[in-house]
């Protein structure tokens, strides 16, 4: 007794082939919760050990996964503790020494990145947080594979200002030591405003203090194949048709992503955390959020109407994804990263997509200004004013917002940003030229909002 | 039940239509040990399609090694072959 259909197996493969369908990532999340000592060194080498223990065998039982199914599962990452907590116990910690171990475990284990040098500041700054904040430029500038993260700001907590202004000032430092690459540190650094604990997306997944000893999140994406379906509807589709559509191949790309989550989870012995169904551009043609756009029916991504096209998108996504697993988790929804996506690229330079209508868009994607270059003069005050913004939006609607941006020394306005592999090229983006400074350096917190009288 | 579903596997073969397809992939699958439980073979717009249902329960190789074995028969026959186990198929196309 046999059952299959000619017609699935065939639209399987052209998703996988023609469309990119990819497991963008499998993150094992890893909790150091038991890493903690009175000192860095013997902190460094628990983690460096647990790492190991924890990750020796991932890489070859994904790329034997990704055999058996044939879909491609592009990176291997991990996520750790923030370690500003796992830090904070040694005596002067030494955050850029457990920096620099973590990036050795990494190339040890040959996984693409860490995650987790992070820290939870939304409220308020301890003093190892303050110590940890001065460390990350160095650590990311003498590190390869180590992506930072901090959270600033919550719905439930109002956003912290000084946070803010500090972070400005991390991106910035991070920047400037790694000028010689297009300062690329900045780009393996994140803030958030509500950060969620199980995100395997880089830079800014790390293993919450909620979670458990180790879990395997999996991110999976396909943009191309969401941009290739609307094309085949007719033009006259209505919004409704389309959003069906998408939910449909929402679905089929979740339930894809869990068998081979749940597969290699099952191979490492550990338990499967979540599924993250995120549609996230690659620099390949076809890749492309901004091709969804296009597709639906807008000449170039930031034309008028791309905000909704983007909102109705991000919200199939999550209901069909929600349909097809119980488990879905992280960001899940659409990413409108610039240098990532060839569509963005393009609508950037030709000067269809503005950083103004990025920050409007970020109000319905999944997170929030994302890979974006900017002139390497930018006033660290101007940075942190497009933080605030970035921070005001995710605290008032209570969803993730996050700023990647990289201010890259020596380039301006009409120089382009080359970062390489799976982070692509950008164009150097203007910004507003008008100061930031007096309202950024009042500090303190801004409040919490009010969670009734909504309008 | 669902030992014996993951021992299944689907093997797309696509490309030029030619003399002595089948009976090439067949004889690699002999020779494997693999055995075929359903063929669909059709002609779509000149390109020859095959789909097959296979059971690698008793394959005496590892899945790795068989799989090479037909991508490099694939390559030969100068056609595309895709190996894959078949519960992504189930799983994709049924709520």
């Amino acid at each position: 007794m046999s059952d299959f259909n000619q017609k699935q197996i065939l639209e399987t493969i052209r998703m996988i082939k023609i469309h990119h369908l990819d497991i963008r990532t499998t993150t094992l999340s890893l909790s150091l919760r038991d890493c903690m000592s009175q000192d860095t060194k013997k902190t460094a080498v628990k983690i460096y050990d647990k790492i190991i223990k924890y990750a020796k065998n991932f890489v070859s039982l994904a790329n034997e996964i990704e055999n058996e199914y044939s879909i491609p599962i592009i990176n291997k990452r991990i996520a750790l503790t923030p370690i500003s907590l796992v830090g904070e116990s040694c005596d002067n910690c030494d955050y850029v020494y457990i920096a620099k171990m973590i990036d050795k475990a990494a190339n040890e284990v040959g996984v693409d990145f860490v995650g987790g040098f992070s820290a939870i500041v939304d409220k308020g700054f301890t003093n190892g947080d303050l110590r940890f904040f001065e460390q990350i430029p160095e650590a990311l500038a003498y590190t390869k594979k180590l992506c930072s993260s901090v959270n600033l700001g919550t719905s439930k907590a109002g956003v912290n200002m000084d946070g803010v202004l500090k972070t400005a000032d991390v991106i910035k430092k991070t920047a400037i030591l790694t000028k010689d690459l297009d300062s690329i540190g900045a780009a393996k650094f994140v803030c958030f405003c509500n950060a969620v604990t199980d995100n395997p997306f880089m830079a800014g997944a790390f293993c919450g203090v909620n979670e458990a000893e180790c879990a395997l999140n999996i991110g999976v994406s396909g943009p191309g194949v969401v941009s290739s379906a609307i094309y085949d509807l007719s033009p006259e589709a209505d919004f409704g048709e389309v959003s069906n559509l998408i939910k449909k191949m929402a679905f089929k790309i979740t339930v894809a992503g869990e068998l081979i989550g749940r597969k290699l989870a099952k191979k490492m012995n550990i338990p499967f955390g979540v599924i993250d169904l995120s549609l996230a551009p690659t620099p390949l043609r076809g890749d492309s959020v901004a091709e969804i756009f296009k597709a639906m029916g807008l000449e170039q991504a930031g034309a008028h109407g791309t905000t909704m096209a983007l909102a109705m998108l991000n919200d199939a996504v999550k209901k069909g994804g929600i349909m097809a697993s119980s488990y879905v988790g992280g960001l899940s929804g659409a990413f409108i990263p610039v240098s990532e996506d060839a569509g963005m690229i393009e609508a950037a330079e030709i000067g269809s997509l503005t950083i103004d209508k990025l920050e409007a868009m970020t109000s319905v994607c999944s997170v929030g200004l994302d890979m974006i270059a900017i002139p390497g003069d930018t006033p660290n005050s101007t940075i942190a004013g497009m933080i605030a913004d970035e921070m005001a939006i995710g605290m008032i609607n209570k969803k993730t917002t996050a700023v990647r941006i990289i201010p890259v020394i020596g380039k301006n306005v009409g120089d382009k940003a080359e970062f390489g592999g799976l982070l692509g090229y950008a164009p150097i983006m203007k910004v507003n030229p008008y100061s930031s400074l007096d309202f950024v350096k009042r500090g303190g917190r801004v409040p919490a909002p009010i969670h009734s009288m909504n309008n | 039940m669902e030992e014996n579903n993951s021992n299944q596997i689907i093997i797309t073969v696509t490309g030029k239509d030619k003399v002595g397809i089948v009976s090439a992939v067949s004889k690699c699958l002999a020779k494997n040990q693999v055995n075929i439980e359903d063929i669909k073979q059709t002609i779509m717009q000149d390109n020859f399609v095959m789909i097959m249902l296979c059971n690698i329960e008793k394959m005496i190789v590892s899945f790795k090694e068989f799989k090479e074995d037909l991508l490099n028969l694939g390559e030969e026959l100068g056609m595309e072959i895709w190996v894959q186990k078949k519960d992504i198929f189930d799983k994709m196309h049924t709520i």
